[in-house]
């Protein structure tokens, strides 16, 4: 669904990402794994253009997304990012229905859409009147993973969009999340530095460093691997790190 | 004789140097915020063009009114009508705010707000009208409110060109040494300029985004 073809990006001299190759299969959530620095957030927005790569590709579903129309693009891929990014002046409704609005959906099918979908991330359909300055953190959250589907996109970007929550609202987003995938099989690029979230989330586990590709896993193997940089990522982590059964190998 | 005498003494006067003030003012606030906002939004989103730009608008505020008035009066065509040269010197005053404003508003914009924005695929027109500018419009206004709360003290000094005017008064008073004539000039202004920024105060807040 989504191929990074041997992908380097460089800014004012250094290397971000370099000979990064992956693929990401369709229906399945592929988490990004890495720390500050490593090149998550710059794979991911190289799939939506937010940025260009200065030299290899990127693949969306066969076609190299340089070639294609950036809005179009943009717009079948669903975007949802940390600090969420919900337009502060727009109600809930008008935020989650933009896109579908500028597409020129008809006004009652966008309301039924806010509904459905503010049902789906688990919030009272009576919120969508209200403002962002008006919702919890969590909530807020909620509302951007909402708008992200809204056009109900084959894809989804997800830059460490749990990281900014407590851990009990981060754990409901987390389940819902599974829940929500399980309903949906949407193709996730799932940005995480939290080897915990990776393993809940993830069907498979790519770990970033330094801006290029160690190894991608399954969940289960993660904690197997001798490879040095894993095991060293995994003993960050500890004894906290439980692993999830129902994940299994690809 | 005090002021408020004079002043109704010679009420059509004053009101027909002050609808003349006001025809100033107007037109060249018109102006700048229809050269401002656009070159304001253009700077925000190319910052190439931000540091010439801002310069250069700062530089015309630094000359002195009655310079620039001097300066523009061998113009062609412009130099003929003394209302036309104020006006245009008047613009080229009231540009600073307008632009800073405009691209200090647009600037300010949460990151991730447009980040989002372009990610879901909106254009960069479509970001400006839906997103930058219903943002930022009242910082926007803010800077008209100032650019005209100048204009109407720049305005007096256009008398000087024989623009027309409240500051005929002012000018006739200080040639008369007499005060009563200069407020009779310097009075209006000074409420023309209080009634602006009250109102577009007003605007303003009502513009504020929630």
């Amino acid at each position: 669904m989504i191929e990074f073809r041997d992908v380097s990006y460089r800014v004012a001299g250094t290397d971000v990402l370099s000979g990064f190759n992956l693929q990401v299969q369709s229906g399945e959530t592929l988490v990004l794994l890495g720390r500050s620095g490593s090149g998550k957030t710059t794979s991911l927005k190289l799939v939506n253009r937010l940025l260009s790569p200065t030299s290899g590709k990127v693949l969306v579903k066969g076609a190299p997304n340089g070639e294609l129309d950036i809005i179009r693009l943009r717009r079948s891929i669903g975007y949802v990012i940390q600090d969420v990014g919900l337009f502060p002046h727009f109600t809930v409704e008008r935020n989650i229905g933009l896109v579908p609005r500028i597409e020129g959906w008809a006004q009652d099918r966008i309301s039924q859409r806010v509904r459905e979908l503010l049902q789906m991330v688990g919030m009272d359909p009576q919120t969508a009147s209200r403002y962002p300055h008006q919702l919890s953190g969590g909530q807020r959250q909620r509302v951007g993973v909402a708008r992200a589907l809204a056009a109900d996109p084959e894809m989804l970007l997800m830059d460490e969009p749990f990281g900014a929550l407590d851990p009990l609202t981060r754990n409901d987003l987390q389940s819902e999340f599974l829940s929500l995938q399980k309903q949906l099989t949407k193709t996730v690029v799932f940005v995480t530095h939290d080897l915990r979230e990776a393993m809940r989330l993830g069907s498979r586990i790519a770990l970033l460093e330094a801006g290029r590709l160690v190894t991608v896993l399954a969940p289960t193997e993660f904690l197997r691997s001798t490879d040095p940089l894993v095991s060293a990522y995994a003993r960050a982590f500890g004894d906290a790190v439980v692993s999830n059964p129902s994940r299994g190998t690809t | 004789m005090n002021v408020v005498q004079f002043i109704l003494q010679n009420h059509a006067q004053v009101l027909e140097l002050t609808l003349e003030h006001l025809r100033l003012v107007g037109f060249a606030t018109l102006f700048a915020t229809l050269i401002g906002i656009p070159l304001g939004i253009l700077i925000a989103h190319r910052p190439r063009l931000n540091k010439p730009v801002l310069a250069s608008a700062n530089i015309i505020q630094t000359i002195p009114s009655l310079a620039l008035f001097g300066f523009l009066l061998p113009v062609p065509w412009l130099g003929a009508r003394s209302d036309r040269l104020a006006i245009l010197a008047l613009t080229l005053y009231a540009l600073l705010p307008i632009i800073r404003n405009t691209y200090t508003g647009i600037r300010g914009v949460d990151p991730a707000v447009i980040e989002a924005g372009l990610g879901m695929g909106l254009t960069e027109v479509q970001l400006l009208f839906q997103v930058e500018l219903p943002l930022v419009v009242s910082v926007i206004v803010s800077g008209v409110r100032v650019a005209i709360v100048i204009s109407v003290g720049l305005a007096t000094i256009a008398a000087a060109i024989g623009a027309g005017g409240l500051g005929e008064f002012i000018f006739r008073g200080l040639a008369m040494v007499d005060n009563t004539v200069i407020l009779a000039g310097a009075i209006p202004a000074a409420l023309l300029a209080l009634v602006a920024d009250f109102g577009l105060g007003r605007l303003e807040r009502y513009l504020l985004p929630r």
